[in-house]
């Protein structure tokens, strides 16, 4: 500071007592505010996020009608959400059960970097056939028109009627590597039709069902008699 | 007409028309722009901002005597904050599909110069019935300004009005529209729409004041 710059002036007008008085008083009436909001919401909210759960499974999963939520562990087995501490590392998923009870199918949820962002996907497996059997769209931020055509493109959706996800014999990873290869080039049944000029966001689906497919199915489907009977 | 209930929507009216955040003052455009891809998502949007607003002003304007200046930047941010999360909790419990589509731009809202500039130039030197009719003034308007953007652009990009087809199967979108770019490219009409309606209302004014010099 320069020897000759103005004294200065003693600002200091309002007492700290009231300053703080008002501050305290504020935040009393806005956290008595947002508790209230958040207790007569919790209700609807988590009503909310179970139906929009149960929405996504049952379009993955054509004959589900109800559905459980499970945990693999990471040490094999399967554990019922709510039951017993979660372990770490263990990956969630939804058995679906048909109006009889029986297991119909299992959904997972998979992730992979797209064009735009993560493209957060989630597929059902189908015991029966050893295939994924249908395929939704968690989250995405994909160019509307091009990339977004994952959800409506019915040459693509075609893909997931019966994608091939067999294990090999010792149950330990996929037989064949889930991939989405150039349009019009698929030949076999565990290979994805990308979509002409969406090629990234096609890639990302592949190779988020393939993650996904490659870590829960090993532990999945040699516990498939305990899902049944949970039912 | 009692000269109470006139000022009451002169000032409801301000926010509308001669101030309206959108078209004329030109604030609040991080949410007008990335919202705008749908009528509704703009209509959920305008209308959490004049919750808001509306809202906040008028608890600001409750404690107007007992804020300090010093402290009133702190007070009001404090406000905003509660009432954009209590909206926020609200939105979650009517739709998650709209939360999503709203995205981070619901908790946004926090620093939404609009709100904060109400807070601070209106509701701070007002009693609390002015404060909230001029903020509900100012919210009308800035929905109206984002459903405008959201209808052209919700039109154009995708074919539909609310979701419903209007076109049938056989319109091509015009994908822009729904992009970022499409979203300045409508803001800049309507400005240019609003700017043209006001100069030749100026003009028409000029020209009645010379008539009348002339009489």
């Amino acid at each position: 500071m320069s020897a000759d710059a103005p004294p200065t002036p003693a600002v200091q007008t309002t007492p700290t007592v009231a300053m703080i008085r008002t501050l305290g008083l504020v935040s009393a009436i806005c956290g008595l505010i947002i508790v209230g909001a958040y207790q007569s919401t919790f209700d609807a909210v988590a009503a909310n996020k179970r139906i929009a759960t149960e929405r996504a499974v049952f379009k993955v999963i054509p004959a589900a009608k109800s559905i459980a939520e499970f945990v693999a562990l990471p040490t094999g087995g399967v554990q019922k959400v709510g039951a017993g501490d979660t372990a770490a590392g263990a990956v969630k998923f939804f058995a679906a059960y048909d109006e009889k009870g029986q297991l119909a199918g299992i959904a997972a949820e998979g992730a992979a970097r797209g064009y735009a962002d993560t493209v957060r996907i989630m597929f059902g497996y189908s015991p029966d056939c050893q295939c994924i059997v249908g395929l939704g769209v968690v989250s995405m931020r994909e160019t509307p028109g091009i990339g977004d055509k994952i959800l409506t493109d019915k040459e693509f959706l075609a893909n997931f009627v019966k994608l091939d996800a067999r294990l090999n014999a010792d149950l330990s990873a996929l037989a064949h590597e889930v991939k989405t290869v150039k349009h019009g080039t698929k030949t076999n049944p565990w290979q994805i039709d990308a979509i002409a000029g969406a090629t990234i966001t096609s890639r990302a689906v592949g190779k988020a069902i393939n993650d996904a497919a490659q870590v829960l199915l090993p532990k999945v489907v040699p516990q498939l008699e305990t899902l049944k009977a949970k039912s | 007409m009692t000269p109470t209930t006139t000022r009451g929507w002169d000032e409801f009216m301000e926010g509308i028309w001669r101030q309206n955040p959108v078209f004329v003052m030109v604030l609040g455009m991080c949410p007008t722009l990335a919202v705008t891809v749908s009528a509704e998502n703009a209509l959920s949007m305008g209308i959490s901002t004049a919750l808001v607003l509306i809202a906040s002003c008028g608890l600001v304007s409750m404690m107007r005597d007992i804020t300090p200046k010093e402290v009133r930047i702190a007070v009001y941010i404090v406000i905003i904050a509660t009432f954009v999360t209590v909206v926020d909790y609200a939105i979650q419990a009517i739709s998650l599909a709209l939360y999503d589509a709203l995205g981070a731009f619901i908790q946004l809202i926090v620093v939404n110069c609009i709100i904060l500039g109400r807070a601070e130039a209106h509701a701070a030197k007002n009693p609390p019935l002015p404060a909230m009719i001029n903020a509900a003034g100012m919210g009308a308007g800035f929905t109206i300004g984002l459903l405008a953007l959201g209808v052209v652009r919700e039109i154009l990009g995708a074919g539909t009005l609310f979701g419903v087809s209007l076109f049938g199967a056989g319109f091509q979108p015009w994908v822009i529209m729904v992009l970022p770019p499409g979203g300045f490219f409508v803001l800049g009409s309507w400005l240019l729409l609003f700017a043209a309606v006001e100069r030749r209302k100026q003009r028409k004014l000029a020209e009645q004041g010379e008539v009348g010099q002339n009489v």
